[in-house]
């Protein structure tokens, strides 16, 4: 399992409502559903996707998440999640704001941009960095709006979202090393528990 | 292995149809008591049936056809047939509603002109036929006629009611009036309820119908006329609205099937779209009956899920006690995708397991009837997960 993942479910509690942005196959939706008896809908846009979805007996709407959350009402959700589609959004801030309105607390992961692989790639080849995590070239890539650790907490400051709280994976040795000490820096991705 | 057979008849058959299969009909003495008001002593249901039904009865599922449907949806009546049932693009062996895996029930609804009791049929009371004098009948009377079929074939809980159009609304109603006897509940290209627009357009057809002076005011049959020409203007603007622009024009843009436009020929033109359009209203008004066409047309518009339900949709989807798989087609202007997502915003409110799926198709409304590899997909996924739930258990 995605360590990711396995996060999330911690900080869900048992017998919530759950909304998951881009759900994927819906394994998220399914476990939560198994093991925390959690009612959940996904949705997803790729095709292969949702139908692994229904094939699993998971709930999954095909909707374009670029088109907002207005057919969801306020506070309908006991936590929205979305994980790692922030930076696919062309609004991703507005979409944060949708999250926190439709749901009472958010989930939120993304690749942190300010790791020091990627300051490294862009530093010394002076090129986009292409790695394992984020193998796209910059102009075929589905992630249009990367962001550091950093510069998410400052969108959480401005807009007076709290932050609950803060979890920083790290897949090598090294980062997982030093990625308590400084996370923007060894951190690959993060979870954000966020609250109005 | 091979993909079709041989059949003793020397007809060859794709592996995937259902094979020849032969209505059969059922009549119930108990009487039917109808939303109107009025009450159906006695009544019959033609239905077709495929697949076989296991051991504890849970791999049933009931077909609800549209407006112009009947109970032939898959396979064919003999080998010569041309066509094979409505829906054959989706019920056979291997497709979504798989007949080796599910025990599939197709009816003719009451009110009906392929065999069920509707007005062409004998009034019991009068020894002539019902014509205008069929009870007005509304989803909720198909829905309550479709569970004493149920009763009578045994089926206590259906794995999944499954309609298109006016079949979804069928499919809904199930969910509401009985909750307990439906595992799924597929509703494709449907809505909670007809727009002005959809409704403005059943009244033209019916004026259409009701205008042509072989219509005697719905008794044509006792006096031996058919208004079919008012049927066929009825049918093609019925048609027109289940096609898009774009389906239209991508199958016959301007192309002309005679005459000529040169400079100095005086000759008339017929474009291909209008002998197409004739062509199906002229096969349609030879074969379905004006007053039924007025009756499902108005169990169309009538029909609205929530009414009684102070006009809340999610205090009405809050009965429900099965999982829904909504689909709807881009295109599609008379049950726009708009329509079906209005359903998946009040189920998800009213917290009830729903899936929904935007089928691109430039084939607009008639699209749930056509062959399409997303739509194909998707519906197998769905029905492949109901399925995995009424397989027995391996230990």
């Amino acid at each position: 399992m995605r360590v990711d993942l396995d996060i999330i479910q911690e900080w869900i509690a048992p017998e919530t409502r759950v909304l998951d942005l881009g759900c994927g196959d819906g394994f998220l939706l399914e476990q939560l559903g198994r093991h925390k008896q959690v009612s959940g809908y996904g949705l997803e846009i790729d095709h292969q996707q949702i139908e692994r979805c229904l094939q699993r007996g998971v709930n999954v709407v095909e909707q374009n998440l670029d088109r907002g959350l207005g057919n969801f009402a306020d506070d309908s959700f006991d936590t929205v999640v979305m994980t790692q589609a922030l930076q696919t959004l062309r609004q991703p801030h507005l979409v944060v704001g949708e999250m926190l309105r439709v749901g009472r607390e958010c989930i939120i992961t993304f690749p942190n941009f300010g790791q020091w692989k990627a300051r490294w790639h862009l530093a010394f080849s002076g090129r986009m960095p292409v790695s394992d995590l984020l193998p796209y070239e910059w102009y075929d890539t589905p992630n249009i709006h990367f962001c550091t650790f950093r510069d998410f907490e400052v969108l959480c400051r401005q807009n007076r979202w709290t932050i609950l709280h803060r979890q920083v994976v790290s897949g090598s040795r090294i980062s997982a090393t030093f990625k308590d000490f400084l996370p923007n820096l060894f951190g690959e991705t993060a979870i954000y528990h966020l609250t109005r | 292995m091979p993909s079709e057979t041989v059949n003793p008849s020397g007809q060859i058959q794709p592996a995937d149809s259902v094979g020849i299969v032969t209505p059969q009909s059922a009549r119930f003495d108990r009487p039917l008591e109808l939303a109107c008001g009025r009450t159906l002593r006695e009544y019959t249901l033609v239905y077709e049936t495929y697949g076989e039904l296991n051991a504890d009865k849970s791999n049933a599922v009931l077909i609800c056809h549209a407006l112009s449907g009947h109970h032939h949806a898959a396979g064919r009546h003999s080998p010569g047939d041309k066509r094979p049932g409505w829906w054959d693009n989706y019920i056979g062996p291997g497709k979504p509603i798989d007949t080796d895996k599910f025990f599939v029930v197709s009816l003719n609804n009451l009110g009906g002109c392929h065999g069920s009791t509707g007005p062409s049929s004998i009034n019991p009371d009068t020894g002539k036929p019902w014509g205008r004098d069929f009870p007005i009948l509304r989803v909720r009377d198909w829905v309550h006629s479709q569970a004493r079929l149920a009763d009578l074939l045994g089926i206590e809980q259906w794995a999944a009611v499954i309609g298109g159009s006016l079949g979804g609304m069928q499919a809904m109603r199930w969910a509401l009036e009985y909750p307990d006897r439906l595992r799924h509940c597929v509703v494709i290209a449907s809505a909670l309820k007809l727009s002005a627009q959809n409704i403005a357009f059943n009244e033209t057809a019916r004026q259409a119908i009701t205008s042509d002076p072989d219509f005697c005011d719905g008794h044509y049959l006792e006096r031996e006329k058919l208004p079919r020409s008012g049927l066929a203007v009825a049918r093609m603007i019925g048609h027109i609205t289940y096609l898009s622009d774009d389906g239209l024009g991508r199958k016959f843009g301007r192309e002309l099937r005679s005459g000529t436009f040169e400079q100095g020929v005086e000759e008339e033109v017929e474009f291909q779209v209008q002998s197409y359009l004739r062509y199906q209203g002229d096969t349609f008004s030879g074969s379905f009956d004006p007053n039924t066409y007025i009756l499902m047309t108005r169990a169309l518009d009538y029909f609205d899920l929530a009414r009684e339900y102070d006009h809340d949709p999610v205090a009405a989807f809050s009965h429900a006690r099965c999982r829904f798989l909504l689909l709807s087609f881009t295109s599609d202007w008379r049950f726009a995708p708009q329509r079906s997502r209005e359903i998946v915003d009040a189920l998800i409110r009213a917290n009830q397991p729903v899936s929904y799926a935007e089928i691109e198709s430039p084939m607009g409304h008639d699209a749930f009837l056509l062959p399409s590899e997303r739509y194909r997909r998707v519906f197998f996924a769905y029905m492949n997960g109901v399925a995995a739930e009424t397989a027995p258990e391996v230990n």
